[in-house]
């Protein structure tokens, strides 16, 4: 059975989600303390959403220096599959083990609203459930997503396909304000070049099943379990 | 040992979008001020260093900034350090 490490920070306010979300597939999912020194032998590592220290600093930049990252380092450097949601991508970004920042929203507002976004990327742990180019409505829930990277990083970034989410151009499809932060090309989430770690700014674990009113962000945890079919997820493979 | 006071400057990098700075700009405007342009929003940190010598001191807090204090990707910063 998969077996999903939680971490929680100081702060963490979408841990129980992100814990149901994978509890859902049948994953066997458990939480780990910011303050412990090992993941209790994790498959699969999820730095959830929130506002960890506070977001002391800039966001991301103390929880980065906390004991568990070093687990969470090692685990990414054998090539252990690690997704950073919101908050967690800002801390992936922090401990360097995605490259480039996120900024205070382009129009400065805390912004909390379903998004939709194209996956570019499935051959990653969490997106190899979804087909090509699909489309998902997912929330977004942050005051700092907007994505910058040095210029040499974006080209890096674009021609690698280390992209894995983006949100959509304004079409007439899409109802929501197709770049909800300023995010540079419309950039959503990201992966190393390894495509194991990823970190993306929607939040999946609450777009997950059907109680929630949106079941598009399933596929991040489906795509962990590999038996896992149910026909009932939209926009994923059966 | 000597303490010197360590302050820091860390401002977004140049030619990064600074949507405070441009908000507080707006708000300038609107109170009149059309004399003020270019505002940009920072952050100022200030520090105790305990150290032999002030270039020491200097070395130490360069190198906070670098793994802490700012964001290499996306801020600069400067320093300045005072004797006690």
């Amino acid at each position: 059975m998969t077996r999903v490490a939680v971490v929680r920070f100081p702060g963490s306010n979408c841990d129980f989600d992100a814990l149901r979300a994978a509890e859902n597939v049948g994953a066997e999912a458990y939480f780990v303390w910011h303050g412990d020194a090992n993941l209790n032998g994790a498959d699969v590592v999820i730095l959830p959403g929130g506002f960890s220290y506070g977001d002391y600093l800039r966001a991301g930049a103390i929880a980065r220096f906390s004991p568990i990252m070093q687990a969470v380092q090692r685990h990414a450097a054998a090539g252990g599959p690690v997704l950073g949601i919101c908050n967690g991508f800002q801390i992936l970004c922090e401990a360097h083990l995605l490259p480039g920042a996120l900024m205070r929203n382009a129009g400065l507002s805390f912004v909390s609203k379903p998004v939709d976004v194209i996956v570019e990327r499935t051959d990653t742990a969490f997106t190899c459930d979804y087909e090509p180019n699909s489309r998902l409505r997912i929330p977004v829930a942050h005051g700092e997503g907007r994505y910058v990277a040095e210029p040499e990083t974006l080209r890096m970034l674009e021609s690698e396909g280390q992209v894995v989410l983006r949100y959509v151009a304004a079409t007439e499809r899409s109802p929501f304000q197709p770049n909800p932060n300023g995010a540079t090309n419309h950039i959503a989430g990201i992966c190393n070049p390894d495509g194991n770690v990823v970190g993306i700014m929607p939040h999946p674990e609450r777009a997950a099943e059907r109680l929630l009113g949106m079941t598009g962000g399933s596929g991040f945890f489906t795509s962990l379990v590999p038996a896992y079919e149910d026909s009932s997820n939209s926009g994923v493979k059966t | 040992m000597m303490s010197y006071r360590v302050h820091v400057r860390v401002m977004p990098r140049e030619g990064l979008l600074d949507p405070q700075g441009q908000a507080v700009e707006h708000a300038l405007s609107a109170l009149g001020f059309d004399d003020a342009g270019a505002v940009r929003i920072g952050r100022a940190i200030e520090l105790d260093v305990a150290a032999e010598s002030r270039d020491e001191a200097e070395t130490r807090a360069r190198q906070m900034c670098d793994k802490l204090l700012a964001n290499p990707v996306t801020e600069d910063y400067l320093l300045q350090v005072e004797d006690r």
